[in-house]
């Protein structure tokens, strides 16, 4: 005997799975945004001339890189909310747990973003930077106003691959109890009984997803180089 | 209150009695290596032929090969463990899905997490091999078949040796993320290193000490990797090119 599939469970599971899909979209784009900012500030740290925050920005990268997620990700759930209640003597009670895995989601992407940014801003050729210096610029609107700019524009395919990379991690955020589209299609499929169709379902979901989403990417990156 | 540091906790007998919690840790590092390096070979098996596959003039099988590799990439790797272990058992002819289902428990865990990493890690290693492959001038090819090599000939002694040597920065990379990847398989209740950081939570009740204990197991597990890779990247180097001699 075969197995007997039954789909019935995933429209009336539909709302919930939505809502799901809600969390996983707030999580990627709060990482995206966190890890573009954080990750400049961290790329334009590494490739200074001061030292402490060069090595500061190399140690947090290279530390992030070299650690899973799902460790990152146990780290703050499980031990930083802990450390920062007793820090800050919440009330017991306070739940930081859900936020604390969050954050610890946007900081380990952000050592990712960093260096695509890094290989941006060294992909803009050196007389740039002279010439702005020549103009009169300081360094930091040197940064601003010539080099960031340019090197953004080079960057968008890698930054939107990255997004999508980040959107198909989020689904490990099922380690912190966070409900996004994974945990809820897990949570549907447990209580019916279904899971086979519920995770047949999750992944045809996120392929259409990412599937698409790096087709356009692909085809950005078409019209932004330049022939 | 403050919190009381007991680095000691590692050498005392584990929960089960026959061990201690330094030994819990050392198992879960052996099946994280064990996973892993099993996983490397499967993908770089799959990832070769699906990465050949890839360039060569027929259609059809480059067009399974993108098939394979936009399948692997697509779809977050939780997810597809999932799969592997929760779905694909159940989708077997019954006889043998029985047999599987009836297996010891850590061998099924094992298998589902090696296949699925090593399918998963395929898709990126195939996408090397095919940016290796294209990466050399057509000249090569074309001297190949003129010298009256067949096709599968000139890719076995022109294209591969080439291709291989220059994609070893890269696969690098590949074989880093296999062992942080590896981590994930903890949520199907494998023993590995994550998994045992989390039970060394539950069990001795001294969560910074375990956690710091597995993270620095994995920056190890990094370092060495980075270290030999390095080596036997000086070693393959192709010299002419860049990184080479």
């Amino acid at each position: 005997m075969t197995y007997e599939f039954d789909w019935s469970s995933i429209p009336g599971a539909l709302p919930f799975l939505w809502d799901g899909m809600k969390i996983s979209l707030l999580i990627t784009v709060q990482a995206v945004v966190v890890g573009v900012v954080w990750g400049t500030l961290l790329a334009i740290m590494r490739l200074s001339s001061i030292k402490p925050l060069s090595w500061f920005a190399a140690g947090y990268v290279n530390l992030f890189r070299a650690v899973p997620l799902v460790m990152v990700l146990l780290w703050f759930f499980l031990i930083v909310p802990r450390f920062i209640e007793t820090l800050l003597d919440f009330p017991p009670g306070t739940d930081l747990r859900l936020s604390s895995a969050m954050m610890g989601f946007a900081l380990f992407e952000s050592a990712y973003y960093s260096e695509i940014i890094r290989a941006g801003i060294q992909s803009v050729p050196r007389g740039q930077i002279s010439a702005a210096s020549a103009l009169g610029m300081n360094y930091a609107q040197a940064m601003r106003l010539v080099v960031l700019p340019q090197a953004f524009r080079n960057m968008v395919p890698l930054l939107l691959t990255q997004a999508i990379i980040l959107f198909q991690d989020t689904s490990l955020v099922y380690v912190s109890a966070l409900a996004d589209f994974f945990g809820a299609a897990y949570k549907v499929g447990d209580r019916d009984g279904r899971l086979v169709e519920l995770l047949l379902f999750a992944g045809a979901v996120y392929f259409v997803i990412c599937f698409s989403a790096s087709q356009i990417v692909k085809r950005l990156q078409k019209k932004y180089t330049p022939a | 209150m403050a919190y009381q540091w007991n680095w000691g906790v590692f050498l005392q007998p584990s929960a089960s009695g026959d061990d201690t919690y330094l030994g819990w840790m050392f198992a879960g590092f052996k099946m994280t290596i064990a996973l892993s390096l099993s996983a490397w070979l499967l993908a770089l098996l799959f990832g070769a032929l699906i990465g050949v596959l890839r360039t060569v003039p027929n259609r059809t099988p480059a067009g399974l090969a993108t098939a394979w590799v936009e399948l692997f990439r697509n779809v977050p790797l939780l997810v597809q463990l999932f799969i592997w272990y929760f779905v694909l058992p159940e989708l077997l002819p019954t006889g043998l899905g029985n047999a599987y289902k009836q297996a010891n428990p850590v061998l099924q865990q094992f298998l589902a997490s090696m296949v699925c990493l090593g399918l998963f890690t395929s898709a990126r290693v195939a996408e090397q091999v095919r940016a290796g492959i294209n990466s050399l001038p057509r000249g090569q090819k074309n001297a190949g078949l003129a010298l009256g090599f067949t096709l599968p000939q000139t890719y076995r002694f022109v294209l591969l040796p080439m291709a291989f040597r220059l994609i070893v920065p890269p696969l690098t990379s590949e074989f880093l993320n296999i062992f942080k990847n590896s981590a994930v398989c903890s949520t199907i209740g494998l023993l590995e290193l994550a998994a045992q950081g989390r039970q060394l939570v539950d069990y001795t009740a001294q969560p910074y000490e375990s956690f710091i204990a597995v993270t620095l197991s994995y920056i190890v597990i990094n370092v060495t990797v980075m270290t030999l890779m390095h080596r036997f990247e000086k070693r393959v180097a192709v010299p002419g090119y860049i990184g080479g001699k």
